[in-house]
């Protein structure tokens, strides 16, 4: 069974907070649930499936479902770090075409920022039950030396360059500044990046992500109520999923789980990298969206560095837009976890509604794509294509 | 007792390594199966399913395949992974090297009785 079709997202709601100390995990939940609802012209009791990732309050689903007080029929808690949301989706997907559901709700909310989550030498959430725990945690690793040591491998194979990396950063700042929720909007130069504090060589400390409080949802339906409502007809296309791991230790940093994930969704969409106009891409470090970039086939296998140079990923300017909504690199990353916002700016600019200064012409198929995890070890990939009908 | 040692206590299948390890003997797994060596060490061979796995002496030596220097750590350290001469690459820290003459490709070797929490040895590795 295809997805290819089945089911359409009409909702798309980003929380306009960046910093949020007066309100709780579950009221964020609820609030970008109600305004995503709110998008798309329908209620809460209009909703029958729930998705969430790892950063509800309490076990999977229950405590959000009975917070929101909504009666689902379908609900999954698959949690793949921050690809999760993309992932849901394409769940959500088959859960609609399977007629297990017909309106699915999918959120993500945290507040790092104000619960005051240390930023930088970020240490994963692992615990001592899990057989990898031993071998990795006490060496020190952290979610950004093993981001660099991805980027270290990826310079030393293919030439990519300090220069090459930060150009990324760059063109997200370029977005960024027509954001007025974004959590940076001073534009960037490759300069400033590489004038930044040296953090894990070769990463700088602008090569990094923000952490940010807030979240978004996303409404997903099937295609005889997506015709009733009065938004613009975003249709799923195709989606893939894979997990990427240490393999017994035969340990290849120089590409992720969206090599299997993006070779999914372009089969099932009946697509290819060049039909794609504006690309949303998981910005956890530079180096990630350079090696996803690659492993999604918008460039060979070690290009992602010349790819991303000179502005190639600006509106207007470069060849492949990303991440319009200044990303996780400037504009937010709710709970470290980024996949729901790479969704929503995917639909604005298929609605034609991103701001006009990054919103690109005819822009009829876009792809979300995110990485959840740890690049270095184990991670997610979760690849969505979506059409404007 | 610290998480690392609550991490060890959960693993019964690598309680070997550990010891052998504080004693200046690094063991890697191997499969009587399929004859390969594995990374981490489980009892369950990764490559082939066989649980015919067993402990077999390691040469100690490797070569640098990733690294990075920690530099907002308290005490900058290096991370890296090492690819050992019997196939496997392994997370591990170069220790006792300037970070400067840290690099991709050079070979490295086993340093024993680097203790962390609670007397336990850490397998880590020095350039050679
Ligand atoms: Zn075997």
């Amino acid at each position: 069974m295809s997805i290819n079709g089945q089911a359409y997202i009409v909702g798309a709601y980003e929380h306009p907070l960046r910093k949020a100390p007066d309100k709780s995990l579950a009221q964020l939940h609820a609030e970008v649930a109600l305004g995503a609802l709110a998008d798309a012209g329908l209620s809460k009791d209009d909703v029958d499936g729930y998705f969430c990732g790892g950063d509800v309050p309490g076990t999977g689903p229950f405590s959000m479902v009975d917070y929101l007080n909504l009666k689902v029929r379908h609900a999954d808690s698959t949690n793949i770090g921050g690809a999760s949301y993309i992932l849901h989706v394409n769940h959500a997907a088959q859960a609609i075409a399977a007629g297990k559901c017909d309106v699915a709700l999918v959120t993500l909310a945290g507040r790092p920022r104000s619960e005051g989550v240390p930023k930088g030498g970020l240490k994963r959430a692992d615990s001592p039950v899990q057989p990898d725990y031993a071998w990795e945690t006490p060496f020190g690793m952290t979610i950004l030396n093993v981001y660099a040591m991805c980027a270290m491998r990826h310079m030393h194979e293919f030439g990519t360059t300090p220069e090459q990396l930060a150009w990324v950063k760059v063109a997200a700042s370029h977005h960024a500044q027509h954001n007025p929720n974004a959590m940076l909007r001073d534009l960037v130069t490759v300069d400033d990046v590489l004038n930044s504090t040296l953090v894990a060589d070769p990463l700088h400390k602008l090569d990094c992500c923000i952490v940010s409080d807030g979240g978004g949802a996303v409404i997903v339906t099937r295609p005889e109520i997506a015709r009733q409502l009065k938004r613009p007809l975003v249709k799923i296309r195709g989606a893939g999923e894979a997990v990427k791991h240490t393999a017994g230790g035969a340990i290849d940093l120089t590409y992720s789980a969206g090599r299997f994930s993006g070779a999914a969704a372009f089969a099932e969409a009946g697509l290819t990298p060049a039909d794609v106009k504006y690309a949303s891409v998981y910005d956890s470090f530079t180096i990630t969206v350079i090696v996803q970039l690659e492993d999604l086939g918008f460039c060979a296998k070690g290009e992602g560095g010349r790819f991303v140079a000179d502005g190639n990923l600006i509106a207007g300017v470069g060849r492949l837009p990303v991440n319009t909504d200044g990303g996780g690199l400037c504009n937010n990353h709710p709970f470290n976890r980024g996949g729901i916002t790479k969704i929503i700016e995917a639909v604005r600019q298929l609605r034609g509604e991103a701001h006009p200064a990054v919103q690109v012409a005819n822009c009829d198929i876009a792809l979300a794509h995110g990485t959840g995890g740890m690049l270095g070890t184990r991670h997610g990939g979760a690849t969505l294509i979506m059409e404007r009908e | 007792m610290s998480v690392l040692r609550e991490a060890l206590d959960h693993q019964p299948e690598t309680k070997a390594f550990w010891s052998e390890l504080a004693e200046g003997r690094f063991k890697l797994r191997h499969c009587r199966a399929c004859e390969r060596a594995h990374w981490y060490p489980r009892a369950i061979c990764p490559h082939c399913a066989s649980p015919e796995t067993e402990w077999r002496p390691a040469s100690g030596q490797g070569t640098i395949y990733s690294y990075s220097i920690a530099r907002t750590a308290a005490q900058p350290f290096a991370i890296a992974y090492v690819t050992l001469a019997e196939g496997p690459t392994m997370m591990t820290n170069i220790v006792g090297s300037d970070f400067a003459e840290i690099a991709i490709g050079k070979p490295v070797e086993i340093a024993f009785g680097h203790q962390v929490e609670d007397g336990i040895t850490l397998p880590v590795f020095r350039l050679a």
